[in-house]
């Protein structure tokens, strides 16, 4: 048992914001109320903390099987538990590409064994996600993946598209798709804009994001299947999931950290300043934050991208696409949108919880019976990111030695504290 | 007091002091490239490596005989016959030429910012001898230098760079350069290659789409290669550029009087410039590459010479040159 003490609960989903105990009893919570006494549980002081449900990632890279020189899922945990992630959505572009069960299980396996945040897999949409014929998706949903991507690259072809939503749809599972079109990337590096033509990096227009979503919507209307598009970075992708959801689509979207936080003018010849999609202009940053206040973006998501550095620490136009993200992400919601004023601490929760746990399809509460996965922070608490110190295998991040208010104080997965500052 | 350049990686970052210390201390080694013994002391026992991941001819003739004439040494890297070749990293590479304990290193390199990521890593002066389409900053200082020689300042005057601005870094380093000094700058070209946002590079830079208005009152002309390999993206007719973008003698005359003709070279006649033009007494296509010379000498001699920037230009004197 374990009870959570005199901290400030804050639940989206019932609205609750109050000074009061949880107890957590055999991975469930078992009660929520101010001056609950349980002689036998162990205490956790949560004063001056705010207690909310555990946050979800929609979107992240553990790099296992294939990659563990950057990432394994134990070190990934371990990063993301730091960060107060209870539980963490990672993509399949893993080496081989998780597009049948049995790698889904291996990986299930592997993040069970790491007795640390809850991994729920995504599978492939297309075989080796090349674009070709449908992954063996069904199967995979009995493993336990949570949603289909090719993440990494957009879903080849619309035929293609329709295909995986119509079949996703009648197993019930979200679709996310990486929005691109591919002959206007055209190995690009950065956002086309006045700063890459300054640095003389290879621009990519802000229409091979939007043109790729525009297409998605399109066949989502077509399907009525639930597609849920990635790390988006731009006004006019954005502008067609709110009209989509204006017309009763099942269409949801995420926004990372990095892209609410900084823009193409932040560039510089550092390659942790290069990911896909690159940061966006100003305006489109502008917009995106707007998206995140009215709810038109259902979720922050990392889309945390370890690389190790032999791979980073080359050429900018030869370096891949990514940054960490896990231990930054609350902390950048917390400096950038709500110090800030811009969005209320509720909101900012519900986007690291209900929000996320809605595209899935899946409730997240502090209610008696329910799970008991719990972040606790503490959103005053000033430090300074330290990317040495980071459980993670890879190193790049652009936010390292920024100072933060803000910060994870506890994760709590089913009633077991597996990080504390 | 001006600031002490340790790298010479772009025009960007560069005071308008700063520019104008350089090319006054190339006058001096103008001069020199006319003596009859070209060789000086100034940096004997000093040894500059010359690390060329691109193809170069010209820039690296040019890097190689500044540093010979200063009396330094050089120790040579070319891509083609380079461990790059066989995967090693740039960082390993230049890693490497250090472990020689060269006194200062001049890169190609067809990425942007290759020089930069070298700089923040190792102990010596860096030069940027061309890095992929961002910065080319010997080239617009020896171009600077010839045309203030020519007109005698470069406050105020107009200029028109023509041809593939977008992937151009000689463009680039001449447009810092020269908007540091008031000199009004016109882009012209296809306009896929002359996108909007050049403007913003500086504040005194318009596009033009027609030649024929680019070139209206223009005191001088830069002519940028047209990159053959780049004419198929996306595609571009040889004979639509030359219609409408060649500096033809007709064209040519539309400038001022006395106009000065450009070219960072290779040059190639026929596509864009005219060879009349080209060989013409408004050319200045030979100044640049001698004036190209004194440009690296001053800069070696200012980088790895390690001469304090107050100090005037070099001292030597040709009679000076060691014996051996």
């Amino acid at each position: 048992m374990l009870l959570i003490k005199n901290g400030r609960v804050l639940d989206p989903s019932s609205k609750t914001d109050s000074v009061q105990d949880v107890l957590l009893s055999e991975g469930r919570i078992s009660k929520i109320a101010a001056g609950v006494s349980a002689p036998d549980a162990e205490v956790f002081d949560a004063t001056g903390m705010v207690v909310a449900p555990g946050f979800i990632d929609l979107h992240c890279h553990l790099r296992e099987p294939g990659q563990e020189m950057s990432e394994t899922i134990e070190t990934g945990t371990r990063s993301a538990a730091k960060g107060g992630f209870t539980a963490v959505c990672c993509m399949p572009n893993t080496q081989p590409v998780n597009d049948n069960a049995s790698i889904t299980r291996g990986i299930v396996e592997r993040a069970a064994a790491a007795k640390s945040v809850r991994v729920w897999p995504i599978g492939a949409a297309s075989v080796g996600s090349k674009g070709e014929a449908l992954a063996e998706i069904a199967a995979m949903k009995d493993a336990g993946i949570v949603a289909v991507s090719d993440d990494g690259k957009p879903v080849a072809t619309a035929r293609l598209m329709r295909q995986v939503m119509d079949y996703c749809s009648t197993l019930d599972l979200p679709v996310i798709d990486h929005c691109e079109d591919p002959s206007l990337f055209a190995g690009g590096v950065m956002r086309e804009g006045p700063r890459s033509i300054r640095l003389g990096l290879k621009g990519i227009p802000a229409e091979s994001e939007s043109i790729c979503a525009g297409r998605d919507v399109e066949i989502a209307g077509l399907t009525r299947a639930r597609l849920h598009i990635a790390h988006m970075s731009t006004t006019g992708a954005l502008e067609y999931v709110r009209q989509a959801k204006k017309n009763g689509l099942k269409v949801t979207c995420e926004v990372t950290p990095h892209h609410f936080t900084l823009i193409d003018e932040d560039v510089r010849y550092d390659t942790n300043y290069k990911m896909n999609p690159p940061l966006a202009s100003r305006a489109d940053r502008d917009a995106l934050i707007a998206g995140l206040v009215d709810g038109t973006v259902d979720a922050i998501a990392t889309d945390h991208a370890p690389h190790h550095a032999a791979s980073k620490d080359v050429e900018f136009d030869r370096a891949p696409f990514g940054i960490t993200g896990f231990e930054t992400a609350l902390a950048l919601g917390l400096s950038e949108l709500v110090h800030t004023g811009k969005m209320s601490l509720t909101r900012l929760v519900e986007l690291f919880t209900t929000g996320p746990a809605r595209v899935l399809g899946m409730n997240r509460k502090l209610a008696a019976g329910e799970v008991a996965d719990v972040t606790v922070f503490s959103p005053g608490q000033s430090w300074t990111y330290r990317v040495a110190e980071s459980p993670s295998k890879s190193r790049n991040s652009p936010f390292d030695a920024r100072p933060f208010k803000g910060a994870a104080t506890a994760t709590i997965v089913a009633g077991r504290i597996i990080w504390r500052q | 007091m001006l600031q002490r350049l340790e790298h010479l990686l772009g025009i960007e970052d560069l005071t308008r002091e700063q520019i104008s210390f350089i090319l006054d201390q190339a006058a001096p080694f103008q001069e020199f490239q006319k003596h009859p013994l070209k060789k000086l002391a100034t940096l004997r026992g000093k040894t500059v490596a010359l690390a060329f991941f691109e193809n170069s001819t010209r820039t690296r003739i040019s890097f190689a005989t500044a540093a010979a004439r200063l009396g330094a040494d050089t120790m040579n890297l070319q891509a083609e016959a380079s461990s790059v070749k066989k995967g090693e990293s740039l960082l390993d590479t230049v890693r490497t030429l250090e472990a020689m304990r060269p006194d200062g290193i001049v890169i190609r390199h067809s990425s942007s910012g290759a020089p930069h990521l070298i700089a923040d890593r190792l102990g010596m002066p860096v030069v940027n001898a061309g890095d992929g389409t961002h910065e080319h900053p010997t080239q617009a200082l020896l171009d600077a230098l010839t045309i203030r020689d020519r007109k005698g300042k470069l406050e105020g005057l107009n200029l028109t760079i023509l041809g593939d601005i977008l992937h151009s870094r000689v463009a680039r380093s001449n447009i810092f350069l020269l908007s540091k000094f008031g000199v009004n700058i016109t882009l012209c070209g296809p306009s896929m290659w002359v996108p909007r946002e050049l403007e913003s590079l500086a504040l005194n830079v318009r596009r033009v789409s027609r030649i024929e208005d680019a070139l209206k009152n223009a005191d001088a002309i830069i002519v940028l290669r047209v990159q053959t390999e780049r004419l198929h993206e996306p595609g571009i007719a040889p004979e639509e550029y030359i219609l409408g973008y060649q500096l033809t003698p007709a064209r040519l005359k539309l400038a001022n009087p006395g106009a000065l003709v450009l070219h960072p070279g290779p040059m190639i006649r026929g596509l864009e410039i005219d060879p009349a033009v080209a060989d013409g007494p408004q050319s200045c296509v030979l100044d640049q590459v001698t004036n190209g010379l004194a440009i690296r000498m001053a800069l070696l001699y200012h980088l790895v010479g390690g001469a304090a920037v107050e100090a005037p230009p070099a001292k030597e004197k040709p009679k000076d040159s060691p014996k051996d």
